[in-house]
C-alpha cells in the first residue's frame, strides 16, 4: 500500500498549509478569426473560444472533485488582441467586450491577451489597441491587458514606456469609482513569455499551438510549513527542502495538466513553477522569508534568501515536469501576500528593495499602491528601471502599479478578493526623470543579446 | 479505479464502520485499510477500488461529505494517482 506518511503529508499540504492549483489556463490562438470586418472578427472569436474552452469550467472542476486537489482559477489566455485589431481596424474596446461575453458564458474567472507586443516598435494596431486599454479594462470586469515593451534581443522602446505611464495612470482615473482596480489588470513586461498561465500578463504566444493547456502550481505555505520542521538546518539544508517541496508540488501541477488535457482534447503545454501567494495566512512568499531567520521581510538579506527561494523551487519544480515554461519563481505581488502587506505598513518593506527583489525573483513590481498624485512620467520611469532589469538579466520582469487616485501614502487601497489590499507606498519623487522620460526612441539592446 | 479515502478526527464509536458502509453502499472494494489513534485523534487511511463510471466517485465523494460534514471529521477523497505522483519518482 502507500505510505501513510506520504499520504498525511499531502492531507496536510492541502488542509492546512493552502496547496492548491493556482489555475489551469487555456491559450487559444485567435489568429483565424481576423476579418476585414469588426463585428464578424468578433463573432469568430466569441465562436472560437465557446467551442474549444465551453467545457474548461466544468472539466477542470471534475478533476478538482476526483483528485481532491483544489483548483482555483480556470482562465484563458488569447492571441494578443492588437493582432486583429491591426487586420480590422475599428474601436478595440469592442474586442474586450467580446471576450468579457466569452468569459461570461464560459465561466472563466479571467480572459488574458487584451495585448500588445511592441518591444521594438509599434506595428499595426498596437497603438489604438494601447490608448483603448483604459477604457477596456474599466468597461469589463474579468479581462486583463499587457504590453511587452522590451526584451533582451530589442532593447527597450521608450516611446511605449512614456505612453505606458500615461496609460497606466488613465487606467486609474477611469476607475477610480471601483478602487482604481484597472491598473490591477494591466502589466507591462520585458521578455513577455508566449505561455504564462498567470494574469494578469497571460496572452497566447504566436509560435504556441492552436489550443493548449498550461498549469500554474502555487503553495508557498506548504514551503514555510517545511522549513519550519528544520530550524536549525543551515541554508544547504533549508535548500534542500524547498526543492524536495517544490518538486511534490509540481507533481501535482503536471498530473492535474496531464488529465485536463486528455479529457478536453487538447494538448498539453507547460507547468509554471511559480509560489503565488494569496493574501490568506499561511500563503504568503514574505513569511517564507521571515521563516529562514529574516525578522520581516524587506529588511536587509531579503535579496539573497529571495535568490535562493527562487532557484530552489526552480531546481526542484524542473524535474518533476515534463515541460516548465511560464514565469517560474516566486512571486512577489505586495497587495497579493499578508506578510508584504505588513511589511509594507509598517514601512519596512518598500519600492526601493522591491526593485532590488525583483532582480532574483520571477517577476517584478506587482500589485503595488503608488500615491493618487504620482507623475506619468515617474511611472514610466519605474517601467523603465524595471525593464532594464529584465534586458540585462535576460530574466521577465514586469510592473504592474496602482496610482490611488486621491489617496496619498498612508492610506489604503482594497481591492478585494485575490488581489488583495495594500498601503499606499512612498514613491521618489523629489526629483523629475521628465527629460530622460520625454527623449522617446529605444534604448538598444544590450551585449547580452549577441549570443549566436 | 483506485481512490484513496483519508479521515482524521476526534476518536469516537463507529467511525469505520460508518464508513465502510457507504463504501459497500457505492460499491467500492476495500483493499486496503491502516488506522491508528494518537492522543485521542483518529487517523485512518482506506485503498478502494472502484468500477470507472461516470458518477460513482462523484456518489461516494457527496455520501462521505456528507458524513465529514454531521460527524466533524475531516473526511477526504482523493484518486491514488495524485500519491503516485507526488511521492515516487
Amino acid at each position: 500500500m502507500l505510505n501513510l506518511n506520504d499520504i498525511i503529508e499531502t492531507v496536510n499540504m492541502i488542509e492546512q498549509d493552502n496547496l492548491d492549483i493556482r489555475t489551469v489556463t487555456m491559450g487559444i490562438s485567435l489568429l483565424d478569426c481576423a476579418d476585414a470586418d469588426i463585428d464578424k472578427s468578433c463573432k469568430k472569436i466569441y465562436d472560437k473560444i465557446i467551442n474549444k474552452a465551453g467545457n474548461l469550467v466544468k472539466t477542470v472542476c471534475e478533476i478538482e472533485t476526483e483528485y481532491g486537489i483544489p483548483i482555483i482559477n480556470k482562465r484563458i489566455s488569447v492571441t494578443p488582441i492588437s493582432m486583429l485589431v491591426g487586420v480590422s481596424g475599428g474601436d478595440p474596446v469592442k474586442y474586450a467586450k467580446t471576450l468579457q461575453k466569452a468569459a461570461d458564458d464560459t465561466g472563466v474567472n479571467f480572459i488574458g491577451g487584451f495585448s500588445a507586443l511592441v518591444h521594438k516598435g509599434f506595428s499595426a494596431g498596437d497603438t489604438e489597441l494601447i490608448k483603448a486599454i483604459p477604457r477596456a479594462l474599466a468597461e469589463t470586469s474579468n479581462i486583463c491587458a499587457s504590453v511587452n515593451i522590451g526584451s533582451t534581443k530589442s532593447g527597450i522602446n521608450m516611446d511605449a514606456v512614456k505612453l505606458m505611464g500615461e496609460i497606466v495612470k488613465e487606467s486609474a482615473e477611469l476607475t477610480k469609482d471601483k478602487n482604481c482596480i484597472g491598473p490591477a489588470k494591466l502589466v507591462v513586461l520585458c521578455n513577455a513569455p508566449e505561455d504564462n498561465p498567470f494574469m494578469a500578463g497571460a496572452f497566447h504566444g504566436v509560435g504556441e499551438p492552436d489550443c493548449v493547456i498550461n498549469v500554474g502550481v502555487s503553495g508557498p505555505g506548504v514551503v514555510q510549513s517545511a522549513i519550519k520542521k528544520c530550524p536549525d538546518g543551515d541554508m544547504g539544508e533549508i535548500a534542500e527542502i524547498i526543492k524536495k517541496t517544490a518538486f511534490k508540488i509540481t507533481r501535482m501541477g503536471q498530473l492535474v495538466g496531464n488529465v485536463a488535457s486528455k479529457r478536453l482534447g487538447v494538448p498539453f503545454g507547460i507547468v509554471d513553477l511559480s509560489l503565488a501567494p494569496t493574501p490568506a495566512v499561511g500563503d504568503s512568499v514574505a513569511r517564507i522569508l521571515e521563516e529562514m531567520g529574516l525578522e520581516q521581510c524587506g529588511i536587509h538579506g531579503t535579496t539573497a534568501a529571495l535568490a535562493m527561494l527562487n532557484d530552489a523551487v526552480k531546481k526542484g519544480g524542473v524535474m518533476a515536469s515534463s515541460s516548465v515554461g511560464g514565469l517560474s519563481g516566486a512571486f512577489i505581488p505586495v497587495s497579493e501576500d499578508a506578510g508584504m502587506i505588513e511589511a509594507a505598513r509598517e514601512g519596512t518593506l518598500t519600492i526601493q528593495k522591491l526593485e532590488a527583489m525583483t532582480a532574483v525573483c520571477s517577476v517584478g513590481l506587482d500589485m503595488i499602491v503608488l500615491p493618487g498624485a504620482t507623475p506619468t512620467e515617474v511611472i514610466s520611469a519605474v517601467i523603465a528601471d524595471e525593464a532594464a532589469i529584465g534586458m540585462v538579466n535576460s530574466k521577465t520582469t514586469a510592473v504592474r502599479v496602482i496610482p490611488a487616485i486621491g489617496k496619498e501614502v498612508g492610506e489604503e487601497l482594497n481591492f478585494g478578493g485575490l488581489l488583495g489590499s495594500g498601503p499606499v507606498m512612498e514613491i521618489n519623487i523629489r526629483k523629475s526623470p521628465k527629460k530622460f522620460i520625454d527623449r522617446g526612441g529605444r534604448i538598444p539592446a544590450p551585449m547580452q543579446s549577441l549570443k549566436n | 479505479m483506485k481512490t484513496v479515502i483519508t479521515v482524521i478526527g476526534k476518536d469516537a464509536v463507529g467511525i469505520t464502520a460508518k464508513v465502510s458502509a457507504i463504501c459497500a453502499q457505492r460499491d467500492a472494494n476495500i483493499i486496503d485499510i491502516t488506522q491508528s489513534v494518537l492522543k485521542d485523534i483518529f487517523v485512518m487511511v482506506m485503498l478502494t477500488e472502484m468500477a470507472d463510471k461516470d458518477n460513482s466517485l462523484k456518489e461516494l465523494t457527496n455520501d462521505l461529505k456528507t458524513l465529514s460534514e454531521k460527524s466533524g471529521l475531516d473526511i477526504r477523497v482523493m484518486r491514488e494517482e495524485v500519491f503516485n505522483s507526488m511521492h515516487r519518482i
